[in-house]
Formats: structure tokens, C-alpha cells, sequence
């Protein structure tokens, strides 16, 4: 059944009439997504690419039943627009955009954790490729045709390397069940266990794949949370390996990050959790492959 | 975005926080002439470069008549400070700040920064301050106190008071602590900075609250609503290479590896670079082309990496998403031919376009090493980069 979005999700698309609204709502369409309509403030009433656009985002709901909306808007008013989709009901809300503001972001999730936890719209993002069920909807960026459909779930912070892990897996003739990118910034909507919390319960994911990278506490609580709460072996990456200590936050930063930040280990951490690591970024679709096949 | 000393410290005092009497200097002359108008017969003569652990390192220095004031200035500028938060190259003193000198009764540390985890900002202070926060958390961890700030309603009277008592500022002293805490805070979210930090904060002996030192960061992507922050901006404190990369829309950071690297996305750069070690090589620098990478950009970004003479092999890999492998192909052949490139190029590509963008490689009739793998790639990237080596012998 896979997580978030399928073949019958009603897709919006916020920053519909953009340049880049427009291509990537082109591929989402051509790829099977329902995209139902767009939002451009100010452009209600028009058709764009042979849909509805809107002015706000609670007509798209009302008027055509919107569940999933993408966010294109550009970075200064993107934190706007979450915050929109969320006051008008939207389920699940993707945000591309790259360069938001951190305490915008902050304000963000601030605004989402007034809804209770049942009526409170999921954000994955921002700047991250969307997410993607294979065959049957994609709500992002990625190029579709990588991915087979399977019964593998991937979580990832970046993009490319994302595509990387499909790819590999594609060509061992291993599908995806559902990818989610949950972006790159220091405060997205969606962390690595959030969406592990959904790949546990989704009947078709039988092993989840996690890509991690430096920097955050982020892969170690979801390894946390695999080892108490998942029934589904987890194998995982973590990107950065040898990249230097450099580029840390300030003083005050190493204080609250004292647990380890690094890589080496972060993968030290998880294979205490029992997650299967995988040795190299070459060797993320084999290492899936040998876990699954010992289900 | 990092500022100096200076530069935190006027936008503290808009914000309420006292600080010393003191002026900026960019020549001995004017260091003198400061000391001449800052009244008393003690003067610190501070080296403005974005680090911390200045002092250790030589960088400030207490002077006690203007001819002590002239020495310290001649020392200082036109220096290069190595600390250990700067690396082994340290950085470029062009300016000095000369402060009245402060009688110290007690030193406190005090910081505000946004907590990925908890998403919120967090407040930090301890009563022990003056040394590295690092080392206290490491040896004293008690004697930190950390409180989170609700972003919808902000810092409290109360969480102020809270932080002030555990600094011991009580009695004639908290209402002054109450509104530098709330100043710091406002400054903080005011100007989109992710971190403020005064270390250490003083009591004088003659009791009063003073910022000896401050620190800001503030968030690159909150810039374009924040251009008198912008303008602080010291380029002689950054890596050159990394100035160009930024106004070039490119992501570089220098290494000190001899494999240049150009990979589209920083998770599959990360990765690249590690598949890179476990072959045996050294990256020369971490390099995100972004998406949508034109054939200029695409040049900018290879000149940047050749631009480090010690680069022996260079590797470019590209799994085109919003990217298109025929637009890059383009990019590295147009590159090629434009510099005249000195060492051997190893192309990956894969995703979308791809049998296009190989065609284009193949056809240009360019010495270029392909692969299909990321595995391949690394593996024969540090093979050539073997091979020049050798060849040079």
C-alpha cells in the first residue's frame, strides 16, 4: 500500500505557476501523481497546464479535495505556505525549497504542534527531493524512472545519494516500496524516525534502508527506535565517513551535541542498535539485498 | 555568516548591553590615537579575527601606557593568528579593537543558540566562565545551566530571573542581568543569528555588568531580510577559494587531499569522497554543483577545483534528478577545452539523460576516463591521480 501518497492521493501544488512549479508539476503528472490544481496567490480562477488554480489553499481543499500539497515557493515566503496548508486541512505537505530561514522553520513547527498529534499535518522537508511510492505517485523532484517497485522503504537526508541507493537496487532487481527525502536543513518537518514509524507499520515494506549522514542526533534516536519499536530489520549509510570535524556551529554548539556527531560514530552507535551497516556507498543495494534475503 | 568582536558589541549595546569604552583600528597610528581617547591607564589591545581562543594564542594583549599600545598594534597587524579553532594556516589580523581595560570581579559565561533537536533556541550559563565552554561541559557539566525558550512566546521574565540567580546575579544586580539576558535574546532572534555568545560576561569591581567578549553567527539563508548583517561580511577571514565558490552558487570546501572532486548534492559528495579514501586516495575538496547546473557553472566549478595546484586527478559524479547528464556532458567538455586541464578526469554519470550525456563524452574525442559505478569512479580516479604521480616521479 506503501506510505504517504498513492496512485489516488489529490495533489496540489503550491507556487503552481512558477518556472519551476510548473516543470516539476509537469513531471509529477506525466509520472501518474494526481495533481488536482495549483495555488498561486493572486491567479485564482485561471488554469494552468489544464487544472484549477487557486488563491488559497483552503479553496483547493474544499473545491477539489487537495490532500498532498509540494511547496515550490520560493524561500522567503515557503514557511508561509507550510503554515497554510496545515490551517487548511492538508494531510501531507512536501517542502523543496531550499534556503528557508532556520528560526522561520522554527516557527513552523512551533505552528504545527498546536494541531493535536491526530489532525496535525505531516511535513517532510524542506530542501529535500520529495517522496516517492514507484508506479504509482511521485511528490518531488526525483527522476521517476530509477525507481522499481518493491517492498524496500528508504529514508534519506540528501537527494542524489538517495537516487544513488535506488539505482543500485534497481539494477539488483530490488524495488521501493515508498523513498521519502527529508531534506538537509538543521530543522526539517519529518526526522529519520518519524518516517520509520510509518515504514513499520506499511505491510508492504518488508526491510527499511536509512541514509544518514554527519552532523545531528538524528540517525542515533532512530536507531534507537528501530531496536524498541520495529519488527523490520533496518540497514543504514552514513555519509561523511572522512569528511574533517570542520564547519562546526559555534562554542555553544558542542555542548548540546555532545553525544557523538561523527560518522565513525554515529556507525558505532548503530551497530550497537544491531542496524546492518553498510561498508561502503557502493554497497548500499548488496547489503539490502543479503538482508533480505535471509527474510 | 560570522562578525567580529567589535561589530557583536555594537549590536549588543543597540540592544541594551553594556560594554567597554573602545574603537576600531586598522593602523598602529590609529590603535594610539584610540588609547589617547579611551580614559583610564589600562587599555587591552584586541585582535579582530573570527576565532575564538584568541588570547592563548597571543592575540590579546593588556597594555599599560601608548607606547605598549603602539607595540601591541605593530605585533598584531598584518599578522596571521593561529589558534586552534583556526587550523594550522590561522588568519589575517587587519584590524584591532583597543578597549578600556575592565576591572574583573567575577567572569560568567553566557550563550543563546538554536537547538536542532528540540527546535527551539536554547539558553546556556554557567557562573565558571571565562574558559572554553567545551572543556567545562567535559569536566564540570553541573555547572551549566540550559534553558529552552518557547518560540511562539519567547524568553520569559522568569526564565531570566531563573538564569541570573544561577549566574549570581541576585539582589542589586538582577534587574540589570534580567534586561542584558532579554537584550541577547532579542538581538538574537531580532537578526536571524544562530549563535551569541559572551564569554566571558563580567562583574567589576565596581559592580557592574559588562560583555567582555561576544561572539555572533548569523543564518546565511535569513541574509537577503537582514543586509546591514550582510554587510559585515570580512572576506579576509574566509577562504578565498570558498568566497569565489559562494558568489559562483557553489558549495566548496578545500581539504587537503589531491583528488578534486565536483559531485551534484552534499550526501552523494560526502559519499563520494569516502568511496575516494577507501580506495586510497585523499579528496582535494568537498564540491556541490547544486541542481540545475549549467554549462558555466559547470566550468566555474571545474576552475575552482583546478585552482588548487596540488589537485593530481579530478573526479566528477553527477545522478542528475532536476539535472540533465547531456547539460552536464556539455559542461565538462566545454571546461575541458576552455582550461587547459593538466591532469587526468574521471566522468560519472548517471539518472536522467544519461545515454545522451555519455554519447557527448564519448564523442568529444577528450581524453576522459568514463565509469559507470560510483565504485568504479573512485577506484579509477586515485588509479590515474597513481599514474601522474608516478609519471612526475
Amino acid at each position: 500500500m506503501a506510505i504517504l501518497i498513492n496512485e489516488n492521493t489529490r495533489i496540489i501544488v503550491q507556487g503552481f505557476t512558477g518556472r519551476i512549479g510548473t516543470f516539476h508539476a509537469q513531471e509529477m503528472i506525466e509520472y501518474g501523481s494526481k495533481v488536482v490544481g495549483g495555488v498561486t496567490p493572486g491567479k485564482g480562477g485561471q488554469t494552468h497546464l489544464g487544472l484549477p488554480v487557486f488563491n488559497t489553499v483552503r479553496e483547493a481543499v474544499e473545491q477539489v479535495g487537495a490532500e498532498a500539497s509540494i511547496v515550490f515557493v520560493p524561500p522567503a515566503f515557503a514557511a508561509d505556505s507550510i503554515m497554510e496548508a496545515a490551517d487548511a486541512g492538508i494531510k501531507y505537505c512536501v517542502s523543496i525549497t531550499d534556503g528557508i530561514p532556520t528560526q522561520d522553520m522554527m516557527t513552523v513547527k512551533s505552528f504545527l504542534r498546536r494541531f493535536p498529534k491526530e489532525q496535525r499535518m505531516m511535513l517532510t522537508g524542506p530542501n529535500c527531493s520529495g517522496t516517492i511510492s514507484p508506479e504509482r505517485a511521485m511528490l518531488g523532484i526525483m527522476p521517476g524512472h530509477i525507481y522499481k517497485r518493491g517492498n524496500v522503504g528508504i529514508v534519506g537526508r540528501s537527494g542524489t545519494l538517495g537516487y544513488e541507493a535506488a539505482d543500485q537496487m534497481r539494477r539488483l532487481g530490488i524495488g521501493i516500496s515508498t523513498s521519502i527525502g527529508i531534506g538537509g536543513d538543521p530543522i526539517i518537518g519529518s526526522s529519520h524516525r518519524d518516517v520509520l514509524e510509518k515504514l513499520e507499520q506499511d505491510s508492504e515494506t518488508k526491510v527499511a534502508l536509512m541514509i544518514g549522514e554527519i552532523g545531528g542526533p538524528q540517525e542515533v534516536e532512530a536507531g534507537i527506535f528501530a531496536k524498541e519499536n520495529m519488527s523490520k530489520p533496518l540497514v543504514a549509510y552514513i555519509a561523511g565517513l572522512t569528511a574533517p570535524p570542520g564547519r562546526r556551529m559555534g562554542h555553544a554548539g558542542a555542548i548540546i551535541s555532545s553525544a557523538g556527531e561523527s560518522a565513525a560514530e554515529k556507525v558505532e552507535r548503530l551497530k550497537e542498535l544491531n542496524v546492518t551497516i553498510c561498508p561502503t556507498p557502493s554497497l548500499m543495494g548488496q547489503t539490502v539485498a543479503s538482508v533480505l534475503a535471509k527474510l | 555568516m560570522d562578525i567580529h568582536e567589535y561589530q557583536a558589541k555594537e549590536i549588543l549595546a543597540e540592544y541594551g548591553i553594556k560594554i567597554a569604552e573602545g574603537g576600531l583600528a586598522y593602523t598602529v597610528e590609529e590603535a594610539v590615537q584610540r588609547s589617547r581617547e579611551i580614559d583610564g591607564n589600562v587599555w587591552v589591545v584586541k585582535a579582530q579575527i573570527h576565532s575564538g581562543a584568541r588570547g592563548k594564542a597571543g592575540g590579546i594583549k593588556v597594555c599599560k601606557t601608548n607606547d605598549e599600545v603602539e607595540a601591541a598594534a605593530e605585533a598584531l597587524l598584518g599578522k596571521k593568528l593561529v589558534t586552534h579553532q583556526t587550523g594550522p594556516a590561522g588568519k589575517m589580523c587587519s584590524r584591532l579593537y583597543v578597549e578600556a581595560g575592565t576591572d574583573i570581579a567575577r567572569e560568567l559565561y553566557l550563550s543563546f543558540m538554536i537547538d536542532r533537536s528540540h527546535e527551539r533556541v536554547i539558553m546556556v550559563g554557567s557562573a565558571q566562565g571565562g574558559m572554553e565552554i567545551e572543556h567545562l561541559a567535559a569536566t564540570n557539566p553541573k555547572a551549566i545551566v540550559k534553558i529552552y525558550i518557547e518560540p511562539a512566546v519567547g524568553l520569559q521574565d522568569f526564565q531570566a530571573r531563573t538564569m541570573a540567580f544561577a549566574l549570581g546575579l541576585g539582589e542589586d544586580l538582577l534587574n540589570h542581568a534580567v534586561k542584558t539576558i532579554k537584550g541577547c535574546y532579542r538581538a538574537l532572534r531580532d537578526l536571524d543569528a544562530n549563535v551569541l555568545e559572551i564569554n566571558p560576561l563580567v562583574v567589576t569591581k565596581s559592580n557592574e555588568l559588562i560583555a567582555l567578549d561576544a561572539k555572533m553567527s548569523f543564518d546565511e539563508n535569513a541574509l537577503f531580510r537582514r543586509h546591514r548583517i550582510a554587510e559585515l561580511r570580512d572576506k579576509t577571514q574566509i577562504d578565498l577559494r570558498e568566497v569565489a565558490a559562494a558568489e559562483a552558487g557553489l558549495s566548496y570546501v578545500g581539504l587537503d587531499g589531491d583528488i578534486g572532486c565536483m559531485i551534484n548534492g552534499a550526501g552523494l559528495a560526502m559519499a563520494t569522497m569516502d568511496m575516494i579514501k577507501l580506495a586510497g586516495g585523499e579528496p582535494a575538496n568537498f564540491l556541490d554543483v547544486g541542481g540545475g547546473a549549467s554549462a558555466e557553472r559547470t566550468e566555474k566549478a571545474f576552475r575552482l577545483v583546478l585552482a588548487d595546484t596540488g589537485v593530481k586527478a579530478m573526479l566528477v559524479n553527477i545522478f542528475a534528478g532536476i539535472n540533465r547528464c547531456d547539460w552536464i556532458a556539455e559542461g565538462v567538455v566545454q571546461a575541458v577545452k576552455n582550461i587547459d586541464m593538466q591532469v587526468p578526469l574521471v566522468v560519472r554519470l548517471s539518472g536522467t539523460n544519461v545515454e545522451e550525456g555519455r554519447k557527448i563524452i564519448a564523442d568529444s574525442g577528450l581524453p576522459i576516463i568514463t565509469a559507470e559505478t560510483l565504485a568504479e569512479a573512485a577506484e579509477r580516479v586515485v588509479q590515474a591521480r597513481n599514474e601522474m604521480v608516478a609519471g612526475q616521479g
